[in-house]
């Protein structure tokens, strides 16, 4: 049923026993269980194929890119088929921007908005890579290292002239690696790993070597960028880009002394986080944590959530990549579909047990990963002449002058100055303002808190939601 | 010196070339590709200018969660173009500042 | 932590009080919860409003007029003394009405308010034709409007910031993250604590819906119950609506902001698809360009009513030193509650008419 239109899942009564947000690993992973069960189901993703951001661009991409991409992307390939069981309605382009607390999930598409009553739903919404503040970053020109690659994946571009990279984790180390593949050059690897991070994650090392996988990665990357001469700094700090119209280049310390780079991109990167935009709306709780400084939904083994009709998979549950996201796909699904009742109860309890167990090898490595790479101090709390908030420019310096005036929490702030009211509903900025806030009170971001996030999730118009109106609402 | 900010078509995608217009100018792009990516490509070095304090803003995270590659696209204004495929004969426009009230009617 | 002048709640209303306590050259500090509290001052719509304002309590309408029109030298001097644009404007206002039902009820309302004072309380009705004149981009479904030139708009949070940013710099005092959950009358003042213990001379009661308990405390009634109202922002627009209403207005940064329900739902500030649909709807007959508009953000705020909907301004019998003030108008009320009501509450003279907003008149 690939294609459904919207007038035909209007006329179908508007009920889904199981929906699925989502189309990366995870809930493709889950649309498989379902759809191999005959469940009803529809899968919702904003992006036009599926795949999520991880295989983007997978279903139509030609050899010579796959090539390029590497054998992690190709593997994605198997897991798009779970759309294609007859049960499982595939609706591409689709975002969702409200669910309320009786699961009902609203949505629009091309054709406008409507909703769909469930009686399970299982959010697989992924990572957003964190924000990275420092001053110069909205200059144009700077560009996230996922947003790059996305360019490459869905496009085969590569920034030509001068590019630097900096920042520090995982997908800034396989984006090098993919970019010299594509025959782009790359200017400079600047890495803002702090020195003491290392000694940290030692203790963890041997969970990493558990990983076999990872580590050889790691260490095939470091082999790639050393045979291609790329400058390689370490330790880097106290970063702005400079540019009037546009970033012009990076400057830097580094080794003891300053630096300054000519660029004409700049890829930036320090890590992935959870979004939580659907969970944080529908009030449930986060749990702080104080490692990878970013807001966990709370969830059980399998997902659960504190609404019975509600699981989390994937990364947005928690960072723990592409492989991991699969299984607890699969694990959320079979979850949801107990809840359901419409299979063999200790058949589907057998499978979340055998799920838990392929689990938990992946998450050894973890801790070493997430000590290694813990942000640096410098964007987690940034010098205040750095734009926090992007869509409605205010500064750090302005969130501490708000705090100054007694505010305690980012709701506060968000009245006394706007951070956090712009379309991106505090996407790129919420973590930012929650960590200054804390720094400035002295206490912990726990105690911070993050923003009250509202309705639409995204920009929904008038019209649209007028017209919820003739649907029946 | 640095050189201008645009992105090379490094590897080749053999989908059909179509082409879109850009603020009076034709620009080439490559169907499948999204009007974002095509811009990249053609060099343009900014889509827009916020309505805050007329900043010049281009596309940062083409995911569609930052709003910074909000456009005019076929006389719809602010839409993100990182989210939209090209499409022949497609007219986008930078957007500068907020939108007209009666845009798009 | 010591001073003459407690304040319980940092909102709109207790910081205006605050700000025009420490304006008569009073000592004060404020007590605010943290970051989650029920906050109307956060969620409000921002209007300077007048019209309809007093039905069945013409002392009410003279306060509310009085009020708007110490609106633009209250903003001027927080303007001068912070740097901080309010966004102030009293362009007038208009109602829309999108039907002859809603029109007779709109003139008879105000024609009724407006025999039962002696001042001038200038109002018309305006039908479409008309109407367009003021404001071009109305639909075919508005039949007319009541516009009162004495309405008017503003900044909200810039507001709040402003008589923050201008009462701390003076030296007043805020105590931020604190649910202040007990008031005990000790021999020269009262002692409030709420995990800290703190000691005032006298304490007002600016709570919003935490009144009712804190008045318990202190031999006040204070009958005060949510009522929830959801409003709309869209994306920022160039300048184009000239007059604020009820229902729309563009904010100063060009963001059109569309309003309002009315729902007894009860401690409840969820949004709810149903509502924030009829909202659009209405918008979109008032406004047909705005079907295109993007939504932002909805949210929902619990306005603090009254019985009868009026404010509550009242010393205790029993405890003298102990006061109450409630309203559900902060922003239009905001000028004379700093300016005058800080006056009787300072000691140095009280406002004709005052016991018109007793809460006696609800213990029968």
């Amino acid at each position: 049923m690939v294609g459904c239109t919207a007038q035909e899942i209007l006329t179908m009564t508007h009920k889904s026993p199981l929906v699925i947000i989502g189309a990366g690993p995870a809930g493709l992973a889950a649309a498989d269980v379902a759809g191999r069960l005959g469940i009803d189901t529809i899968v919702l993703d904003d992006q036009k194929s599926a795949g999520g951001q991880i295989y983007r661009g997978l279903s139509d991409i030609g050899d010579n890119l796959l090539k390029v991409l590497g054998p992690e992307y190709k593997s994605g390939r198997e897991l798009v088929s779970g759309l294609e069981h007859a049960s499982v309605t595939w609706k591409p382009q689709a975002t969702v921007w409200q669910i309320t607390e009786d699961g009902t999930v609203y949505y629009s598409d091309p054709t406008g908005s409507s909703y769909l009553q469930s009686e399970q739903v299982i959010l697989a919404t992924g990572a957003l890579e964190r924000p990275m503040p420092f001053p110069g970053w909205t200059l144009p020109g700077v560009m996230t290292a996922g947003g790059i690659q996305i360019a490459l994946k869905t496009a085969g571009l590569t920034p030509e002239g001068e590019f630097v990279l900096v920042g520090s984790g995982p997908l800034l180390l396989l984006l090098t690696r993919q970019v010299l593949n594509a025959g782009g050059k790359i200017t400079a690897l600047i890495e803002t790993t702090p020195r003491q991070n290392s000694f940290r994650a030692l203790k963890y090392f041997p969970g990493m070597l558990k990983s076999r996988e990872l580590l050889r990665s790691g260490i095939q990357l470091t082999g790639v960028i050393r045979k291609h001469g790329i400058p390689h700094y370490r330790h880097a700090s106290s970063l702005t880009a400079v540019g009037k119209e546009k970033v012009e280049g990076l400057q830097f310390r580094s080794g003891g002394r300053m630096h300054e780079l000519g660029c004409s991109v700049l890829g930036i990167h320090i890590g992935v986080v959870p979004n939580i935009q659907i969970s944080r709306h529908l009030n449930l709780s986060h749990d702080w944590q104080p490692v990878q400084h970013c807001w966990y939904p709370r969830t059980g083994p399998c997902g659960e959530t504190e609404l019975s009709w509600l699981r989390i998979a994937g990364d947005g549950r928690g960072i723990f990549g592409a492989k991991a996201a699969e299984l607890q796909g699969t694990l959320a699904a079979w979850s949801a579909i107990v809840s359901l009742d419409k299979t063999d109860q200790s058949g589907a309890k057998e499978m979340i047990q055998i799920t838990k167990e392929k689990l938990l090898p992946l998450s050894s490595a973890r801790p070493f990963i997430d000590c290694l790479y813990a942000p640096s101090q410098e964007f987690l709390t940034p010098a205040d002449e750095t734009i926090v908030c992007r869509c409605e420019e205010v500064s750090a310096g302005d969130i501490r002058s708000y705090v100054d005036l007694g505010c305690t929490g980012p709701n506060q702030t968000k009245s006394f100055g706007r951070p956090g009211m712009g379309p991106c509903q505090g996407r790129y900025c919420g973590l930012v303002v929650s960590e200054l806030i804390a720094d400035q009170r002295q206490v912990p971001v726990s105690e911070v808190g993050y923003y009250r996030i509202r309705p639409p999730i995204k920009p929904v118009t008038l019209a649209e939601l007028a017209s919820l109106h003739k649907q029946g609402m | 010196m640095a050189s201008v900010f645009r992105f090379s078509r490094s590897i080749n995608r053999d989908t059909r070339l179509v082409s879109i217009q850009f603020e009076n100018q034709v620009i080439e792009a490559r169907e499948g590709e999204t009007i974002a990516a095509a811009l990249l490509a053609n060099g343009i070095d900014f889509t827009r200018k916020t309505p805050v304090n007329g900043q010049a803003r281009a596309p940062f995270c083409m995911v569609g969660t930052c709003f910074e590659c909000l456009m005019e696209v076929d006389q719809i204004p602010n839409l993100q173009a990182c989210m939209i495929e090209v499409q022949e004969g497609m007219v986008v426009g930078r957007m500068y500042g907020p939108r007209n009230p009666d845009d798009d009617t | 932590m010591e001073s003459e002048f407690a304040i319980v709640g940092g909102g709109i209303l207790g910081i205006s009080i605050a700000w025009g306590l420490q304006r008569i050259g009073r000592d004060v500090m404020v007590i605010d919860e943290g970051d989650f509290a029920f906050r109307a001052s956060r969620g409000n719509f921002g209007l300077v409003w007048v019209q309809g304002k007093g039905d069945g309590l013409p002392d009410y309408t003279r306060w509310t007029l009085r009020s708007a029109s110490l609106w633009p030298d209250f903003a001027d001097e927080l303007e001068d003394t912070t740097g901080i644009k309010l966004e102030l404007s009293q362009p007038g206002g208009i109602d829309f009405c999108l039907s002859n039902d809603e029109a007779e009820n709109a003139v008879a309302r105000l024609s009724g308010i407006r025999d039962s004072l002696s001042i001038d309380y200038p109002f018309e009705y305006i039908e479409n034709t008309e109407l367009r004149k003021l404001t071009p981009e109305i639909g075919p479904d508005v039949v007319g409007g009541t516009y009162c030139p004495k309405d008017g708009h503003v900044n909200p949070l810039y507001l709040l910031r402003a008589l923050y940013t201008d009462f701390q710099s003076r030296g007043g005092r805020v105590v931020n993250g604190v649910s202040v959950d007990k008031i005990k009358q000790e021999n020269s003042g009262f002692r409030l604590s709420g995990g800290v213990e703190m000691f005032a001379q006298k304490v007002v009661l600016c709570a919003g819906l935490g009144n009712r308990k804190l008045g318990e405390m202190v031999g006040l009634n204070v009958p005060v119950e949510p009522n929830r109202g959801q409003i709309m922002i869209c994306e920022r627009v160039i300048p184009f609506m000239r007059y604020p209403s009820v229902q729309i207005r563009q904010v100063g940064e060009g963001a059109v902001q569309i309003g309002d329900s009315k729902e007894n739902v009860g401690f409840d500030d969820r949004t709810s698809p149903e509502v924030i649909s009829r909202i659009a709807r209405r918008a979109i007959k008032i406004y047909p360009l705005l079907s295109h508009l993007r939504t932002i953000r909805t949210w929902a705020a619990l306005r603090v009513m009254s019985p009868d909907g009026f404010p509550i301004y009242q010393q205790s019998d029993a405890h003298p030193g102990a006061y109450v003030v409630t309203c559900h108008s902060g922003i239009t009320l905001a000028a004379i509650h700093a300016l005058v009501l800080t006056r009787w509450i300072g000691g140095e003279d009280q406002p004709k008419n005052l016991e018109s907003f007793s809460g006696k008149r609800f213990s029968i």
